[in-house]
């Protein structure tokens, strides 16, 4: 037997009790991992490496449509090779189902967006249709739509000319991903911009919500990406320009402060940590005191008691702690291929880091106070049950 | 080297439990030598657990003078106190007091861990205390798989392991029933007489006193007699 063998042994005394306060600390560390890693992408900066597309928004909000007539100051910029450009349409399917609906040119954005898998004849059809429609398989399949019907679709932020919300789409393809990644994604659905900006109520024309930049070499995003918001500066539609990922993620970031949305949860995690762990070591030593009384008695010195009981605190939270980031580790791979790298909650060495800070943070706090009375223990007394 | 093992002298020990002052002892002067079995017995509140705990440096006195084995165990501090208790004294209770969740060996053992002894030279030390106490083939039962006799036999041989001069026992007997308790006796008095060790021994009960050399009484904080 060794010195550890013993803070095992003593650890695992109560199976049941030490399993389940170490199943709560295997679930606070993976909240903890996980939560920490979205945190850190949240506040991580702008990442051009790898970029192939770059989104252009109005610099205060992408909700503030940019001018058509900024596309081909965009096209003739070095670097780039293709420009497509969206607008936001919403669109409510039947009573209440809001689906993700775009309008936007179908040449360019065909061009600009390759991993879209769509006949031609269905790509021809839907550049021909001023009044079509295309919509991801996942979404067709999901409400069975099928090639030529007629969908209609309400807006409640775009009401036609005759003030009616309700629109009608011919459905002209069914498009889906290249890749299973791509697959994924396909629960969209696009109109033609020429048919929306005719048709809308508010006379919103030659307006977009982003314009989405093709580059020609990767190598040159974070150069283009100053170019374009050095063209437009100071003038009435200033632009931010942000890889692809970077305007999704803004997306999520319109809840809230997400870095103080995780800071409390984790504080509330944290805390009522504290108070399981903290318990579960308190009782524990008073259930105790007699076999500690005898550790002094056999020779054990005040310190090497409060050794055991902190290393038994410090065992406890070290063991639910790794588990627990390793969970998160596992976790968030998995959401990382599950979103096609769209979400990359792989815990970096910041993170785990972090996790060891808290893991030694905690052992002190649930452990010292038990540790503490533990030293302090007079053998007579505690001998003597007194 | 002192030839008696233990030497009280002039020894108060007064408790203060809240407002209350409560002298246990009152100038207490013992004597024991080397290789001597002693039994104190006394009714309840006489101090003899207090004595006992005094002489194994579980507690200093108020006042007076405790030399065991040649060292003055009085002046020594809380530390220093623990590191003498592990070389020198070894405690059997009569609540046996064995840790639950190590087997029989591991509970041997546990004293070991404090010397410098590789793991094979304290499991060498652990077989041969179990097999003095004659439960080398329950060495890997826990003590709740063990009879209350089996479990004091794993106390003495705990209290054996390190190999100190001094056993100090309280009513080592006094959760056992007479045969177990005269199993237990017997086997002290084989510790005394053929392995030389110097045991104190706190007993209410007569015919355990009887297995010591020597009856010691205390009443009200002093020693009324050393009877033979």
């Amino acid at each position: 037997m060794t010195k550890a063998g013993f803070v095992v042994a003593n650890l695992f005394r109560k199976r049941i009790r030490t399993i389940l306060t170490l199943l709560s600390v295997v679930m606070a560390f993976l909240l903890f991992g996980l939560l920490q890693s979205v945190n850190s992408i949240f506040s991580s900066g702008a990442n051009f490496v790898g970029a192939t597309r770059l989104f252009v928004q109005a610099r205060v909000s992408f909700t503030q449509a940019l001018p058509i007539s900024m596309l081909p100051k965009l096209e003739a910029i070095p670097g780039v090779a293709a420009v497509a450009h969206q607008m936001w349409f919403g669109g409510v399917w039947q009573e209440n189902t809001p689906l993700i609906m775009l309008s936007l040119d179908p040449r360019t954005y065909h061009e600009v967006y390759p991993e879209w898998v769509m006949p031609d004849a269905q790509w021809q059809a839907f550049i021909q249709t001023r009044t079509g429609m295309i919509a991801g398989k996942l979404l067709a399949d999901q409400y069975g739509w099928k090639i030529g019907q007629k969908i209609p679709i309400s807006s409640n932020i775009w009401p036609q000319k005759n003030g009616s919300k309700a629109w009608t789409f011919d459905l002209v393809g069914i498009f889906d991903g290249k890749d299973e990644d791509w697959k994924r994604r396909a629960n969209l659905a696009f109109i033609q911009q020429d048919y929306f900006d005719e048709s809308n109520q508010f006379g919103i024309k030659g307006r977009v919500n982003f314009y989405i930049l093709k580059l020609s070499d990767s190598s040159k995003a974070e150069a283009v990406s100053r170019t374009v918001d050095a063209m437009f500066e100071n003038s009435p539609d200033e632009t931010k320009t942000q890889t692809e990922k970077d305007f999704n993620m803004s997306f999520v970031k319109q809840i809230g402060d997400i870095g103080l949305i995780v800071r409390w949860i984790l504080f509330a995690v944290f805390f009522t940590l504290l108070l399981v762990v903290g318990n579960t070591m308190a009782q524990s030593v008073r259930e105790r005191v007699p076999e500690l009384a005898v550790l002094k008695t056999l020779g054990f010195t005040d310190r090497s008691v409060l050794g055991f009981v902190l290393a038994e605190a410090f065992a406890l939270v070290l063991f639910g702690g790794l588990l627990g980031l390793l969970l998160a580790s596992i976790a968030g791979a998995m959401v990382e291929r599950g979103t096609g790298g769209q979400f990359q909650l792989r815990l970096d060495g910041g993170v785990w880091l972090l996790g060891v800070v808290a893991i030694v943070l905690m052992s002190l706090a649930v452990g010292l106070l038990p540790a503490l009375r533990a030293r302090r223990l007079k053998i007579v007394d505690a001998l003597a049950g007194r | 080297m002192s030839e008696s093992m233990v030497e009280v002298r002039n020894v108060t020990k007064v408790y203060e439990r809240g407002t209350q002052r409560v002298e246990v002892l009152h100038g207490l002067n013992l004597d024991i030598p080397r290789s001597d079995f002693v039994a104190l017995m006394g009714p309840s509140g006489s101090g003899k657990t207090t004595l006992l705990n005094l002489i194994g440096g579980l507690d200093q006195p108020t006042s007076g003078e405790v030399q065991v084995g040649g060292s003055r165990i009085d002046q020594l501090g809380r530390s220093e106190l623990a590191r003498w208790r592990a070389h020198n004294i070894g405690f059997v209770f009569q609540f046996y007091n064995l840790m639950p969740v190590l087997t029989a060996e591991a509970n041997v053992e546990l004293p070991l861990l404090l010397t410098r002894l590789t793991a094979a030279q304290r499991r060498k030390n652990v077989a041969v205390a179990l097999e003095i106490v004659g439960l080398a083939d329950r060495a890997k039962h826990k003590p709740r798989e063990l009879s209350g006799g089996q479990e004091q036999r794993v106390a003495i041989a705990r209290a054996l392991v390190s190999d100190p001069q001094l056993l100090v026992c309280d009513e080592p007997t006094g959760d056992l029933d007479r045969k177990t308790a005269e199993e237990i006796l017997g086997l002290l008095q084989v510790l005394n007489r053929e392995h030389g060790k110097t045991i104190i021994m706190v007993t209410h009960d007569p015919k355990a006193a009887e297995f010591a050399r020597r009856i010691l009484h205390l009443e009200k904080g002093q020693l009324l007699e050393q009877a033979a």
